[in-house]
Parts: C-alpha cells; structure tokens; sequence
C-alpha cells in the first residue's frame, strides 16, 4: 500500500525540502500490514514490509485498510482527506514520539497525499 | 495594480491594557466587520475586501487580533502564556467597533470567529445588524493536543502550517491554500495555541446557552464548507437545531477557511447573504 513512496516522494522537491532535516524511521500501519518507511534527509530510502520482530521505530500511525483506502482516493471524501480528519474520528492512532510527528507533520502530509 | 484596501493603526485599552490593533478596511455603507480564525490574521479577507459587488454597499473591516498579524501583544507578553477567553473575545470585537464608531454593524467571524458570533447573538444581538458564522460550531472535543505548536523543540510555524494544510479542502485551488499556510506560519509563538484554548475544550463550550439566542433581534447566517472536520456540517446542523431561524449553507467542495483558501467559490455563497441583510433593513 505504501510501497510506492519513495517513487512519488524522492522526485518531488516540493515534498523533499518539508522534510530535510529528517532522518528517522516511522511505522505506518494499515490493518495488520506494517511497514517500516526510513527516511534519510526527506528522502525515503526504504519502506520495508512486515511482519517484524522487536524493531524500533520513533513514531506510528495506526489505521484500518479500509480508512487508508479512503484516504488515498484520487479525490477523498470529506472527513478522510486529512491525518487529522482520521483522527477526530477515531480512525486513526497516533503513537510514539509525538514530537518528532509535529516537527514534520506537514512533509508526512504531503508525502502520505502523494499516493493519491 | 494598488489595491483599494487601506491599513491603519488605532490605539485602545483591551481588556484593562494598552493595545495598537491593526486593520484593513474597503468600501463604504454597511459596517462589515470580519474576524479571522486562531493563530492567523486579518488577511483571509483579502478577497471579501477587494470585492467591488461587496464594497459598494458594505464598509469592510478586518481587523488583527491581539498577539497577531500586525497587532502587537500588550506590554509585558514575554512574561505570560496568551490565552484567548470568551469574555476577553467578544469584548474585544465591541470595544473595536465602538472605537471605529461602527453603526450597528454586521459581524462574520469564521472558526473561532464562527464561534464567538454565537456568543455575540447572545450577548449583544440589540447593538449587532446581522451575524454571519463561518465554520460556526458552538463546540469542539480537545482531539489532539495543541500544545505542541508551541514548543521549543518543534518548528511552531511549520507544525502550525501542518495544521492548517490539512483543515483545506483537497479541491481548493493550490494558490489560496499555500497563502492561508503562509499565514499560519508567520503567527507568534504559542499564538495558534492560545486561541485554541477558548476553541477546544471547555472555554468556549456554549451548547447549553445558544438555545437563548434570538434570531429575530439579530439574523444569524451560518455557511460551512463540508471538508472542514474541525467545525463539521455536523456540528454546524447540531448549534443550528438549538438556534430557531438560525440559516445554514453548507458550502460544497470548501474547507475549514472558506474566505482564503477558496474566495471564488466562497464569494458566491456569501454575496447573496449580503445582499439580502442589505435589503432586509431599511434606511441603509
């Protein structure tokens, strides 16, 4: 699902200078699929599917297959078009290191929208 | 091209203190009087004060919060957290358009604005010509926690950016939705958090008070974009049901900042609001 990452992100300097200073590893979840995605200077320089065992990760963001489907829509629906949105629903978790997530809440935005 | 907007500055007291409040101002007749969301500034108007069909007829005035935009926080800021009350609030917004000598004026406040012309509607709905709210909801639950956007270890405008980025419609034109971010990250430190204290929470909390409000002393509009999930339609509909002759529009295809981030299509739901408090009262 989120496989296609570093394919739409690391082309795109819009996306690439939101997350510069980044260099970490956040797990995105979508159901019981996990994926570990490293980022290095705002580039993904992999994501890595589970399932895995005792690996770290700073931050994560939880949500069902279903809610990640309707958030990627082309055009998504109103209340599934933004991580917040998912989250003042209660569709999605938000874990770990929050203020990593906040330091780069705008380049994770951006680079979750490029899916689309 | 020199726009026909003009900026000045007035000095009043605010809440006991000494306060230098800009504001913009277009137009001439009706006072329109507009107020912006938390952590921005008067700007989101841009469009609404440049609108010839809307200047005709209305003087509009967008004004800068305390601690925002162009108005500076009052003397002593650096020793304080700035928090926004509801009392504080709508104190402000009369004691401004009794220094600008504003004849009962109409009131649009969008987000925290939208929330605070509810309270205007019970407060002061004799002095008021009309009230339009703008992603007007009497309440919102605390689900997220703001105080990160303002933290030393977190980029305050960029977090507050991240925001604001995602409260917009995924069809507004790219162009608006950039410059509403712009303005988000140019707001003060703890600025956007602050606000947030009246607008999540308890503070601002008026579900059980808006069944007072009398729709006949003063019209109240209520316009909300259907991608906003901070001030849903939902939430809108549920202030609405408590409000008798309360008047909602839900805005297809807008956001959370309906005037800045999409003015085309906002300007369209909001012209014939206007024209029709214009034409509502005689003598103007």
């Amino acid at each position: 699902m989120f496989e296609r990452l570093p394919e739409v992100v690391n082309g795109n300097p819009a996306i690439v200078r939101w997350g510069r200073h980044m260099n970490a590893t956040f797990m995105l979840e979508a159901g019981e699929a996990q994926y570990l995605v490293h980022v290095g200077s705002g580039k993904i320089e992999a994501v890595e599917k589970g399932p895995f065992v005792m690996r770290s990760w700073t931050f994560a963001i939880r949500a069902r297959r279903e809610c990640w489907d309707e958030f990627l829509r082309k055009t998504p629906q109103p209340g599934w078009h933004d991580l917040f949105a998912l989250l003042r629903r209660g569709d999605v978790k938000l874990e770990g290191d929050q203020r990593l997530l906040w330091a780069y809440l705008l380049y994770i935005k951006l680079a979750l929208q490029a899916l689309r | 091209m020199i726009e026909p907007i003009t900026g000045r500055y007035a000095q009043m007291r605010l809440d006991g203190r000494a306060h230098r409040i800009y504001f913009e101002e277009a137009g001439q007749g009706i006072p329109l009087l507009c107020l912006h969301t938390a952590g921005s500034d008067g700007r989101q108007y841009r469009a609404v004060l440049n609108d010839g069909r809307i200047t005709k007829d209305y003087r509009v005035i967008a004004f800068d919060m305390p601690w925002h935009g162009k108005s500076s926080p009052p003397e002593g800021w650096q020793r304080e957290d700035y928090r926004l009350t509801i009392d504080a609030y709508t104190s402000m917004i009369m004691t401004i358009a009794r220094e600008l000598a504003l004849d009962r004026p109409v009131v649009m406040g969008c987000s925290i604005g939208g929330r605070v012309v509810l309270n205007l509607a019970l407060k002061h709905a004799r002095e008021l010509r009309a009230l339009i709210g703008l992603q007007s909801a009497a309440y919102v639950e605390r689900y997220y926690d703001a105080g990160w956007m303002d933290h030393a270890e977190v980029h305050g405008g960029r977090a507050c950016g991240g925001l604001a980025y995602g409260l917009m419609s995924p069809v507004s034109p790219e162009e608006h939705k950039w410059e509403t971010v712009w303005h988000y990250m140019q707001g003060g430190p703890g600025v956007f958090t602050g606000d947030l204290h009246f607008y999540q929470g308890a503070e601002g909390d008026i579900r059980e008070r808006i069944g007072a409000i009398d729709t006949k002393l003063c019209p109240l509009y209520m316009l909300t974009g259907e991608y906003d999930y901070s001030a849903s339609p939902r939430d809108t509909q549920a202030a609405a049901e408590r409000i008798p002759g309360a008047r909602v529009t839900i805005m297809k295809g807008l956001g959370h900042f309906p005037m800045s981030e999409n003015p085309a299509a906002f300007l369209s739901y909001l012209r014939p609001v206007l024209d029709e408090i214009k034409n509502s009262v005689p003598g103007t």
